[in-house]
């Protein structure tokens, strides 16, 4: 693989780490879900580079998937949820920004260090797309434990799962299989949550996932 | 032969897909219910049939000595739990916790459940099999939050928030076992089938190989219900069905520790890979002697029974983290004495909750006397489960410690200190709920004692006497088990 190709697709994995990190410190529920878009669409870009480089017809499906149901329909689809629960206040968030950003910056150095040493004979764009890969997956994690808000776990899941799209896509020649087993599973997961959402909804009128801390197992 | 085999394969998993179908139209209860109890007896009577006609390896299926123990026990179970649901929902429709379109949807979701699960263990191919645990985990969630109260929601997404995770951190282990294996297997579908990976492992990449499991074994780890990982374990047996505990505790655990051994075996066969023995050796002590402690304040009856799920779990792993012929046998045994005694408690546990109409232990007593049957039932399984002889798992648990006993001594100091605080505080709690003052409605009891006694007469038989073909059949799959 030339020089050139090999920078696109490591800055494109990048921008990707650097959209998680913007994911981190939204304090409001748009710009969490217009930053998802973003995710999904960066993610989008670099699966269709991957299969440019990597002569792989099959990855483009996976990065239309990505883009046209990640970027598009899906925050579309939670604009109007949480339009219509009228939750559009302030995320909570369980720790602050600050030391948020910061366990963020250890994670992305643990996966470098994890992944770089672990894989020093595959080569160089499979290795560092993993690490980026895994950088994705923890701190869409990050995401998930930070959160109170049930979307807004949601949205740290999805993007989680756009790191495993990542890995998935750098792994050359991964059969086809699992990429559409991984958008099916998003898929599922998708109306899985809405169900949920809905229920939530119905039974307790918040989406704060606080409001279910009342039952803590066994303290009645 | 060969064509009859195939069919066998393809039967255990078309049977459940096309009774779903037909579940899901179908608007009437009573003849769900027969259908669902129908379609698992033929799908045991398929996946009997193995035994005499195995079919060829394929890239996607795979049927072999190891996998066809976790298909009879998957499918047997499976049965006798479709027999416990018929009358447990019969009584959950009077009392109007469940309406009949729930019901549809329920016996709809537990042929999806029976299909993941088989699909699951007969897969050759990591990447299906990661997709069947997925489908399995996605259908539980439904199936545990189906009440719809506020803490069979709360459970419901606990454990989905849990599983997905764990179910993510598996996909990207099963990615990099795939890395591992393309620079020697080739690109495409053969670097992930199974048996191609455990052929030519030894030429994997180790430290890929060894990154690989310990996301596996995080993600799965997870499905099995492992401390520290297990928070959404009791949370979701307590909240749904009594019939998804019973195959919950008793199958999708099983299904999640067959994906890790069929990796533990990837491993293995890799010499400069990291052995994944003492990993496995820690979790499974951890959770054993966590569980064991925490089975003390338990107020709710299957709560309490979930924690002792997680505590035997943890002695299964910790067996097969051991290895060796005899560690192997051990583990093999207690998981199939564990899947039958847990079953049978939780069918027992069912009628008893829907008896007293709490799942309260404080609220629950003197059960012998009002239940005799139901009550003797109950005692019969938590004395099995304890692990008194002459039942199976006294055996089985036997033989876990003294193969410990004989290899790493020290290994086995918090081994028996674990079993012993579980069997202190079961039989503490058996005492209130079984003996003394009755307390609780003492309602008429409308239940199916069948499955619960099957499976307690099965455990009983294999401590007394395990008959020959079987020590055999576990010997052999030990030895493949390394």
């Amino acid at each position: 693989m030339d020089k050139f190709s090999f920078d696109v697709a490591h800055m494109l994995a990048g921008s990707l780490v650097l959209v998680s990190f913007v994911q981190l410190y939204q304090d409001r529920i748009y710009a969490l879900l217009n930053v998802f878009a973003l995710h999904a669409f960066v993610l989008a870009l670099s699966v269709a580079w991957q299969a440019y480089v990597h002569d792989a017809p099959h990855l483009y499906v996976t990065a239309l998937i990505a883009l046209g149901f990640k970027a598009v329909v899906i925050p579309v689809v939670l604009h109007r949820i949480v339009q219509r629960l009228g939750i559009h206040r302030e995320i909570e968030t369980v720790v602050g920004i600050g030391p948020t950003m910061l366990a963020g910056m250890g994670l992305v150095a643990l996966s470098m260090v994890v992944m770089l040493r672990a894989t020093p004979e595959a080569d160089p764009l499979a290795r560092e797309d993993l690490a980026f890969a895994l950088s994705v997956v923890l701190l869409g994690l990050l995401l998930m434990v930070t959160r109170r808000n049930a979307v807004s776990q949601v949205v740290g899941f999805m993007s989680l799962e756009n790191g495993l799209m990542l890995a998935a896509a750098g792994a050359k020649g991964m059969p086809l299989v699992v990429e559409i087993s991984v958008a099916f599973s998003i898929l599922i997961a998708f109306i899985v949550i809405g169900i949920f959402l809905f229920r939530i909804r119905e039974r307790f009128d918040t989406v704060d996932v606080r409001a279910l801390d009342r039952f803590r197992g066994e303290r009645g | 032969m060969s064509v009859a085999g195939i069919d066998a394969v393809s039967a255990i998993l078309l049977i459940p897909a096309a009774a779903a179908a037909v579940l899901a139209l179908l608007p009437d209860y009573r003849t769900g219910s027969r259908i669902n109890v129908g379609a698992a007896l033929l799908t045991l009577a398929a996946a009997l049939s193995l035994f005499w006609n195995r079919p060829p390896v394929g890239r996607y299926l795979l049927v072999d000595d190891l996998n066809i123990v976790f298909i009879v026990l998957t499918t047997f179970v499976g049965f006798t739990t479709s027999v416990f649901s018929a009358s447990y929902i019969a009584h959950e429709l009077k009392t109007g916790r469940l309406t009949p379109t729930y019901l549809r949807f329920y016996h709809a979701m537990y042929q999806v459940l029976m299909f993941a699960m088989n699909l699951a263990l007969v897969a050759n191919n990591i990447g299906l099999m990661w997709v069947a645990i997925e489908l399995a985990t996605l259908t539980t969630v439904l199936m545990v939050g189906i009440y719809r109260t506020h803490e069979a929601l709360e459970a419901a997404w606990k454990y989905f928030i849990l599983g997905s995770v764990g179910i993510a951190l598996a996909l990207f282990g099963t990615i990099l076992v795939y890395m591992a294996a393309r620079p020697t297997v080739g690109e495409g579908l053969d670097a992930m089938v199974w048996t191609h990976l455990v052929a030519r492992a030894a030429g994997f990449d180790p430290a890929l190989l060894n990154l690989a499991f310990v996301f596996l074994l995080l993600g799965y780890g997870t499905k099995v219900g492992l401390a520290p990982l297990h928070a959404w374990l009791p949370d979701a047996h307590a909240e749904g069905p009594t019939p998804i505990s019973a195959v919950l505790s008793g199958l999708l655990l099983n299904v999640a520790l067959y994906a890790l051994l069929r990796f533990k075996m990837l491993l293995a066969a890799n010499p400069a890979a990291l052995s994944p023995g003492p990993l496995m050796v820690i979790l499974g002590l951890v959770s054993l002697v966590f569980a064991s402690f925490m089975l003390y304040r338990r107020r709710d009856i299957k709560r309490m029974f979930a924690y002792s799920s997680i505590e035997h779990m943890g002695v299964i792993t910790f067996a097969f983290g051991m290895g060796g012929p005899l560690a192997n046998f051990a583990g093999l045994l207690h998981m199939t004495m564990h899947s039958l005694t847990k079953s049978a408690i939780f069918f027992a546990v069912g009628h008893i909750a829907q008896i007293k109409g709490t799942q309260k232990i404080a609220d629950i007593g003197g059960l012998t006397e009002t239940h005799p049957v139901l009550g003797w039932g109950l005692v019969l399984g938590v004395i099995a489960i304890a692990g008194l002889p002459p039942l199976g798992i006294f055996m089985s648990e036997f033989l876990v410690v003294s193969s410990t006993f004989a290899r790493e001594p020290l290994l086995a100091i918090p081994l028996v200190f674990g079993l012993l605080v579980g069997f202190g505080a079961l039989l503490l709690r058996l005492g209130g709920l079984a003996f003394g003052e009755p307390r609780g409605a003492t309602g008429v009891a409308e239940a199916s004692y069948g499955p619960m006694f099957a499976h307690l007469a099965l455990v009983l038989c294999a401590g007394v006497y395990l008959p020959g073909p079987v020590v055999a059949w576990f010997q052999n799959v030990a030895r493949l088990l390394g």
